[in-house]
């Protein structure tokens, strides 16, 4: 099974460059965030002001920041807190979301209004604000960040999850499950939710560039991570300032970082959904 | 009992299957403000009543909309009748909700062959997985048992061993069709029910799953009831039918005879609609229009009144109860006469 | 009797991922006026792809690649689109399975039928919808002049295959391609659908391919029958003579296999083997001879169509 879909995935990618080319990004990132601390060349927190505002250059590749720091090495150890940020959120919104949804399009009735309600409530606050509302609400800690990044995706996850569930509630399938002896919890654990779970997964990868984005943007505007740890996001506000006075680096690198991993996700989308997907197997 | 068996199967022949006066009735949506009082009610299936032997194979066959399906699902004991009774051997079923009978003892002994093997199946499940469910859940089999039994099972339904790995689309309709039957027949049941099992494969598959049918049967002793519109499907594989109009019977009686000289006016003209090989087409007994609203039907209107070639005043007045015939036959016609 | 449809040495490919699916191979046959020919086969013979095919609908995979198919003497393999198009809408109808899927779910069907008229026999928007009413009345659908404003969703599935037969006749076409028009439908209705094409065909002159995998109702609704094995017609006959003598190894197994009013199931023989693979570089020229036990070394030569008596060509070198 395990090597069958390996060699599906060896497939699907030598079908879609495209795929490859996220995959292989995602791999670096993957590879950043667990050993980035370790090969960074510079400590991401060491002020030299003597060295402030230094352009790129072969000691300093993405140059250095307005207190000294190399911001290369900034960059690459942030990378461990945003990914792992967004994977939290992903994974949080996934396990509410998905299960929320599953239920009340498996249920329907007075579940599936309660859950239609509280997702319309969420989607009535524009979701930015909502997130900022609940960091600012609850302290600017890393859990809350995960936590309302969560939040804000929920009614995205139920809908998907609803949707697919509605579709297959009625399957031959699922009356098979009954007549095997299932009870509803287990049809809905055991075959529904099996098969929802690669639109489910490509709603994660998706989402993952989502969620990257809004947790640099809750620091960006102050209400995330706080300064002086090393976060695309604060790294980019940090540098806004400079961009007038020429010092573009400061942001530029920590800025285009953060677009080429919200890229990597959203690109790995597709690519995920060819691998998950049986059916896709020839 | 109702009927002769034309072949009583050995020292079976003893009623498997009681069914009387069930009936299932679906609530339409009220109509906003206005719904008042009355909620317009869905008659699906209204005051049905057979038996079935065991051994014995029922054919049921009826136009779409007939209450077929609903039938299937209440006997199957995947929806809850409104009223009537469900006796299963010495037990009353109709009773118990079907959410409780889905982990009951004889939830084992009542399987079902679906229409779409394609769509029955879970597209995550292999073949394996999906033969190996019903054990695993409704006998506790486990382990190299488990493995033993699936193969067991596929084996039965000629389904070889090498394709127990496969997802279904990666079979063919016609391996589909036999894991949906190696899954039924699994854990050994009585009362195997067939809804439409070879709709959807072409004749030259359809004869070979047909005879596995009967084989198995014979094999494993079960009782069989067999949905299908094709006619002459059922006539080849069952002793007795049932024929279905608007949730009513309208005729009951062995399949040859019911086929060859049908009593009730909609069987009639059921089976002269029949494509024949042979080019015999009786236009005469062509049935014009559409079955009537299943909502709110009149219960002292014949459902069949209005379409029907021969309907008088009465059929609009009185509601004709299924008679006794000879040969073991019934039939719901004012005008029905003895077979010949 | 003169042809209305002349489909000679036609083959039609798809380019897939996985390779040439080599779906139709000198395809033959004729259909003259007046004239109701069935089309059968199992799935994956190749029926519908020859309607696609001749009504240019074939989907950007697939591409005709030798042959002419001349329809009232245009032949419809060098038509451009437009032509196409064209021709579709006036000479050459088509009606579907499932033709509620067919139907604009959001126009009343007395407007669709109207629609037609309007565009292709250029009637004015009253006289269209005169002649929708008119249409709806041939096709037997009772009080037409108020099912006119029916939606699809408010007709049954017969209702809704019967203003698919409006739709596709209103133009007086010389052909109707019918690809499973009951399948799908109950046996009463499907008679009922079926007499009013084929009263329709009496009244027009219209020559229609029945296209089915229900060789009985091939049988019982057609002069002429061609049966399809893996986009081959392995035999084209006599609706009498086919049943009667059937003379291609393919169309006796077909027989064999199918249930008919007599007969026990035990009699019943299934078909040994499967479709070969059309993708194959190496496809034996006729492409039942690995499933045949009539098989001869010459099989592998060649394959040739004849005419083995008057009125019936078959793919064989060792008819039954």
């Amino acid at each position: 099974m395990s090597s069958s879909t390996l060699r599906h995935a060896r497939h699907v990618v030598s079908e879609n460059p495209v795929t490859g080319i996220a995959l292989a990004l995602f791999t670096f990132f993957v590879l950043a965030a667990i050993l980035g601390p370790s090969l960074a060349p510079y400590d991401p927190l060491a002020s030299n002001t003597m060295r402030a505002l230094q352009p790129p250059s072969a000691q300093h590749w993405f140059g250095t920041d307005q207190i000294g720091r190399d911001i290369f090495s900034r960059v690459l150890v942030a990378t461990r807190l945003d990914l792992g940020i967004a994977a939290a959120s992903v994974a949080l919104v996934f396990a509410m979301g998905g299960f929320a949804g599953l239920a009340s399009g498996f249920f329907g009735g007075w579940v599936d209004q309660l859950v239609g309600r509280i997702a319309d409530t969420i989607m009535a606050f524009p979701l930015f604000v909502l997130a900022m509302a609940i960091v600012a609400a609850l302290g600017n800690t890393v859990p809350n960040i995960v936590l309302a990044t969560a939040i804000i995706n929920f009614p995205l996850y139920v809908r998907v999850a609803r949707a697919e569930t509605v579709q297959r509630r009625e399957a031959g399938f699922v009356d098979a499950a009954r007549i095997a002896g299932h009870r509803d919890i287990g049809v809905l654990l055991g075959q529904v939710a099996p098969n929802i779970m690669p639109i489910m997964v490509v709603q994660m990868s998706l989402t993952m560039g989502y969620a990257i984005l809004n947790a640099a943007g809750l620091s960006f505007i102050g209400l995330g991570v706080r300064a002086p740890t090393p976060e695309w996001g604060i790294m980019v506000a940090e540098g806004a300032a400079f961009i007038v006075s020429g010092e573009w680096w400061v942001a530029l690198f920590p800025g285009a970082t953060l677009m080429t991993a919200v890229f990597c996700f959203n690109l790995l989308g597709d690519g995920v959904r060819d691998i998950v997907d049986p059916r896709r197997r020839t | 009992m109702i009927g002769n068996d034309p072949t009583p199967p050995g020292a079976a022949g003893s009623t498997l299957l009681d069914v009387a006066e069930l009936s299932k009735r679906f609530p339409l949506r009220r109509g906003g403000f206005f719904g008042g009082g009355h909620t317009p009610m869905v008659h699906a299936v209204d005051d049905v009543s057979f038996t079935l032997a065991r051994g014995e194979t029922l054919g049921l066959v009826g136009e779409s909309g007939c209450g077929k399906s609903t039938l299937v699902r209440l006997i199957t004991r995947l929806t809850d009748p409104s009223s009537g009774s469900i006796r299963f051997g010495q037990r009353e079923l109709a009773a118990l909700p079907a959410k409780a009978f889905a982990r009951d003892a004889d939830r084992a002994r009542i399987q079902i062959v679906f229409q779409d093997a394609g769509e029955s199946i879970n597209p995550r499940f292999t073949a394996a997985d999906a033969i190996a469910d019903p054990l695993r859940k409704l006998k506790g089999v486990t382990g190299a048992d488990l493995k033993a039994k699936v193969e067991e099972a596929a084996a039965l339904c000629g389904l070889p061993l090498e394709l127990l790995d496969r997802f279904p689309h990666q079979l063919s309709g016609g391996q589909r069709a036999r894991v949906g039957i190696a899954r039924a027949i699994a854990t050994r049941p009585d009362l195997l029910v067939l809804d439409e099992p070879t709709a959807a494969l072409d004749v030259s598959v359809q004869v070979t799953i047909l005879q596995l049918l009967v084989t198995l049967r014979e094999t494993l002793g079960m009782s069989y009831v067999f949905v299908s519109h094709d006619l002459n499907v059922v006539r080849l594989l069952c002793d007795r039918v049932v024929v279905m109009y608007l949730g009513r019977i309208v005729e009951v009686g062995p399949a040859s005879q019911v086929f060859a000289n049908p009593l009730h006016p909609y069987t009639r003209g059921l089976v002269a609609a029949v494509p024949r090989l042979d080019g015999l087409r009786d236009d005469a007994l062509r049935l014009a229009g559409d079955p009537r609203s299943p909502i709110d039907p009149d219960p002292n209107a014949c459902r069949f009144h209005g379409r029907c070639p021969i309907g008088t005043d009465r059929c609009g007045t009185e509601m004709p109860a299924l008679r006794r015939f000879a040969g073991g036959r019934q039939a719901a016609c004012h005008y029905a006469e003895e077979p010949p | 009797m003169s042809a209305v449809l002349d489909v000679s040495d036609f083959s039609v490919e798809f380019r897939t991922r996985s390779g040439i699916v080599r779906a139709l191979d000198r395809v033959a046959f004729t259909v003259g006026r007046g004239e109701t020919m069935a089309l059968v086969g199992e799935s994956g013979s190749g029926k519908s792809v020859t309607a696609y095919a001749l009504l240019g609908l074939l989907d950007a995979a697939g591409k005709i690649t030798q042959g002419r198919a001349v329809l009232e003497g245009v032949d419809l393999t060098a038509a451009s689109p437009g032509e196409l198009a064209r021709i579709r809408g006036k000479r050459a109808a088509m009606i579907f399975q499932n033709p509620r899927a067919a139907l604009n779910p959001i126009r009343p069907i007395g407007q669709q039928i109207a629609d037609v008229l309007r565009r292709h026999a250029g009637l004015s928007k009253r006289d269209a919808m005169a002649g929708a009413i008119d249409m709806l009345r041939q096709v037997g659908i009772p009080d037409p002049a108020r099912r006119a404003s029916a939606y699809p969703f408010e007709l049954s599935g017969g209702m809704c295959q019967r203003v698919m037969i409006a739709i596709a006749v209103a133009t007086r076409p010389a052909l109707l391609i019918a690809d499973e028009p009951t399948t799908g439908l109950d046996v009463t209705t499907q008679a009922v659908v079926m007499d009013i094409v084929a009263k329709l065909a009496s009244e027009t002159g219209m020559a229609t391919i029945l296209i089915t995998h229900d060789l009985a109702l091939a049988a019982e609704r057609s002069a002429r029958i061609a049966v399809m094995h893996a986009g081959h017609i392995v035999e084209d006959a006599a609706t009498k003579t086919l049943l009667a003598n059937p003379r291609h190894p393919y169309t006796r197994r077909l027989l064999a296999a199918t249930p008919t009013a007599a007969g026990a199931l035990s009699a019943l023989r299934s078909i040994p083997g499967n479709l070969p693979d059309l993708r194959r570089d190496d496809l034996p020229p006729c492409r039942f001879a690995a499933r045949c036990d009539r098989r001869l070394p010459g099989c592998d030569a060649g394959l040739v169509w004849r005419d083995i008596a008057p009125a019936q060509r078959i793919a064989c070198w060792n008819p039954t």
